[in-house]
């Protein structure tokens, strides 16, 4: 921000340090992986490799959308209930129509979710309500609007068809089609976010607002979009978990928005915008996957995990900045030689 | 900047006519409060209603400062939550009660000390990280500590906090330690030179820096000042519901930020007082009451809660950046 003129060296050393990054996080998932795989050798089993693909599959497409509004500098704390809601109203669906075809459920969560989450990004965007309070509010509102709609009552497994459930069951060439959805999604914004204008743009506006609008972004635009699109990916990872977990609940994934945010800041997204990749955050959300996998595994209770989570976040967080700003200071040395 | 001298003058309307619409507000929902139960225009049904929701008053004075220097603590409902398992523990540990409750004012403070360490002391770390996390931690500490039991049985007098009257009269307890702190708030902020620190940390942090104000210090001090208020609230939400689970006060971040910026105070720092949030405490209870008296669901309670926030957030930007349309037309 302050020395514009470095700027593209600075942007040089940044992807330096970012796969720098990206590899200390390789390092890490596989000495976690070894140290629990010593104390419980059924943990680096295929099939265990495979569950947790599966369970990670939801988290890893929303921490892409979270990393597209974290990039902007704001955050997305309505994504869990974005989720439930859309995730109860494809299970009510599915109960009623059973004919219904999976890929047509897929798209629905999509579309519902891109409609809930554009309703959040208006309110940012247009009624510049701060996004911490406007996706605070989005949480409880969304939540509530679940339980009204369900009338507190569960969506259980026999009441789905098998074709529904099968979207996580139903494998092909070995692997469940959660993980040919997780594959897709990452192809589609690796693209979007490294490839298109449209996706440059959104570093833009979390790097220097006043410095996108001047060069003619759409800073307006580019924040309604961040949180339609993050919108859109609860609403599919809505139909992914509860096709995964065969139930509807109206307390789905709550909570869960720590689990996100985790994600993507091991994932070396940075909370005050402009910093992250669609690799990072892959790797991020595996990362937690393997650690909720492996605490079970290792005999730790489950409540520990919500505590281990917050922990996460904080640590990752204060590394992310420490990272940063030692990164800013070679590069005033180097500049002063 | 330009219009620096009129600027207080002109705030000071602000704040009058927001205060006056919330008392205007508090008129209209009692009439159709009163309409729907005969039993509302009472002096104790009035009392007692606004008593039982006194706990949530205490985090609302202090997330005040918090939101007017510009920040956010949304871990205040996790701190309570911790505060009150580590309360019910150690009574259940033999220590007499009266100890307890200084754990409770203790884990409270601690948790708001660290939150303030580390965003005062990590440039960078904002406080929505810090207080997110905090959010997850705390609670998730009272779950290691207590799984899903409950602790209860607390002597009889610790109920006598929540529930008791002041001697022979028919004033709450809660009341009288409720307007006791909002005095002692209401004179920080308006009538100590620390009080006019702290907005001008929210209206322009830089230029309040450059004239002497301890950021750092301020923001430790506020924060912890937060984490002791949901202490505070933690000892009168166990007495009122006579047990301590760690599941407890959830949801209630949401319902404390939207009290304080429907008593007028912006999230974006530097606005608001502490008669406004009082108002708008007592506007939010009735606005409950009113809603429980037609059986609507807690659930739908926070979506119209959440809309309230969203919507006394918005409605004001929606106006002003139309008048700064016209104000930059007029200048062109």
């Amino acid at each position: 921000m302050m020395d514009e003129p470095a700027k593209t060296k600075r942007e040089v050393t940044f992807s330096r340090l970012l796969g720098f990054r990206e590899l200390g996080i390789i390092i890490f998932i596989v000495l976690i992986s070894v140290l629990i795989g010593i104390r419980n050798p059924r943990f680096l089993t295929w099939s265990n490799f495979h569950d947790i693909l599966i369970d990670t599959a939801a988290l890893s497409v929303l921490s892409v959308g979270m990393m597209l509004v974290l990039v902007t500098g704001g955050i997305d704390l309505s994504m869990e209930s974005v989720l439930a809601l859309t995730g109860m109203v494809a299970g009510m669906m599915v109960k009623q129509n059973p004919q219904l075809s999976p890929l047509f459920m897929l798209i629905l969560g999509l579309l519902l979710g891109g409609l809930l989450g554009s309703i959040t990004g208006l309110i940012v965007a247009k009624g510049r309500v701060v996004p911490i309070i406007a996706t605070l509010s989005m949480m409880y509102i969304y939540r509530g609007i679940t339980f009204i709609i369900s009338g507190g009552k569960w969506i259980n497994a026999y009441e789905m068809p098998d074709s529904f459930k099968g979207i996580a069951t139903e494998r092909f060439l070995g692997l469940s089609k959660l993980i040919y959805i997780v594959l897709v999604v990452y192809v589609v914004f690796y693209y979007f976010v490294n490839y298109t204008h449209t996706g440059r743009k959104i570093y833009a506006v979390g790097s220097n607002v006043e410095a996108a609008r001047v060069i003619g972004i759409n800073t307006e635009f580019i924040t309604w979009l961040v949180y339609a699109i993050s919108g859109a990916l609860s609403g599919l990872a809505g139909v992914m978990w509860v096709a995964r977990y065969a139930s509807a609940q109206n307390d789905t994934a709550s909570g869960f928005v720590m689990t996100i945010v985790a994600a993507c800041v091991l994932g070396g997204v940075s909370i005050t915008g402009g910093v992250g990749t669609v690799s990072g955050v892959l790797l991020g959300s595996i990362t937690v996957g393997i650690i909720n996998n492996a605490l079970p595994m290792i005999r730790v209770s489950p409540f520990w995990k919500m505590a281990l989570q917050g922990l996460i976040i904080l640590v990752a967080a204060i590394v992310n900045i420490a990272i940063a700003r030692n990164m800013e200071k070679s590069q005033l040395k180097r500049r002063t030689i | 900047m330009k219009y620096r001298n009129s600027l207080s003058n002109r705030k000071l309307n602000i704040v009058f006519k927001w205060e006056w619409l919330l008392v205007i507000l508090i008129i209209g929902i009692s009439i159709v409060n009163g309409r729907l139960s005969p039993h509302f225009w009472s002096y104790t049904g009035i009392m007692d209603s606004l008593a039982v929701f006194l706990e949530k008053g205490f985090m609302v004075l202090s997330m005040t400062l918090v939101l007017i220097i510009g920040d956010i603590d949304i871990s205040v409902a996790s701190i309570v939550a911790l505060s009150s398992v580590l309360m019910a523990m150690s009574y259940k540990l033999g220590l007499p009660m009266a100890v307890a409750i200084l754990v409770a004012l203790a884990t409270g403070a601690g948790c708001g000390y660290l939150n303030g360490l580390l965003i005062s002391l990590v440039p960078g770390l904002s406080a929505i990280i810090v207080t997110l996390a905090g959010s997850s931690i705390y609670r998730g500490i009272a779950y290691i500590l207590l799984g899903d039991q409950a602790i209860g049985g607390f002597p009889s007098w610790y109920s006598y906090l929540a529930w008791g009257y002041v001697g022979k009269t028919n004033i709450p307890f809660v009341m009288v330690v409720f307007v006791g702190c909002a005095i002692i708030y209401g004179l920080l902020l308006h009538r100590t030179a620390w009080g006019r620190k702290v907005y001008a940390m929210g209206i322009n942090p830089v230029a309040a820096r450059f004239s002497g104000v301890p950021i750092a210090q301020m923001k430790q001090i506020i924060f912890t000042l937060n984490g002791l208020m949901a202490g505070i609230a933690a000892i009168f939400l166990t007495s009122k519901l006579g047990s301590s689970r760690p599941n407890i006060a959830t949801g209630y971040e949401l319902e404390v930020i939207a009290i304080a910026v429907l008593g007028g105070v912006s999230p974006s720092g530097g606005k608001g007082g502490i008669v406004g949030v009082c108002l708008a405490l007592i506007l939010m209870r009735l606005l409950r009451y009113g809603m429980g008296l037609v059986n609507v669901p807690g659930q739908v309670m926070m979506v119209i809660i959440g809309i309230v926030l969203v919507g006394v957030v918005m409605l004001p930007n929606i106006f002003s950046s139309r008048g700064g349309k016209r104000r930059t037309k007029e200048i062109q």
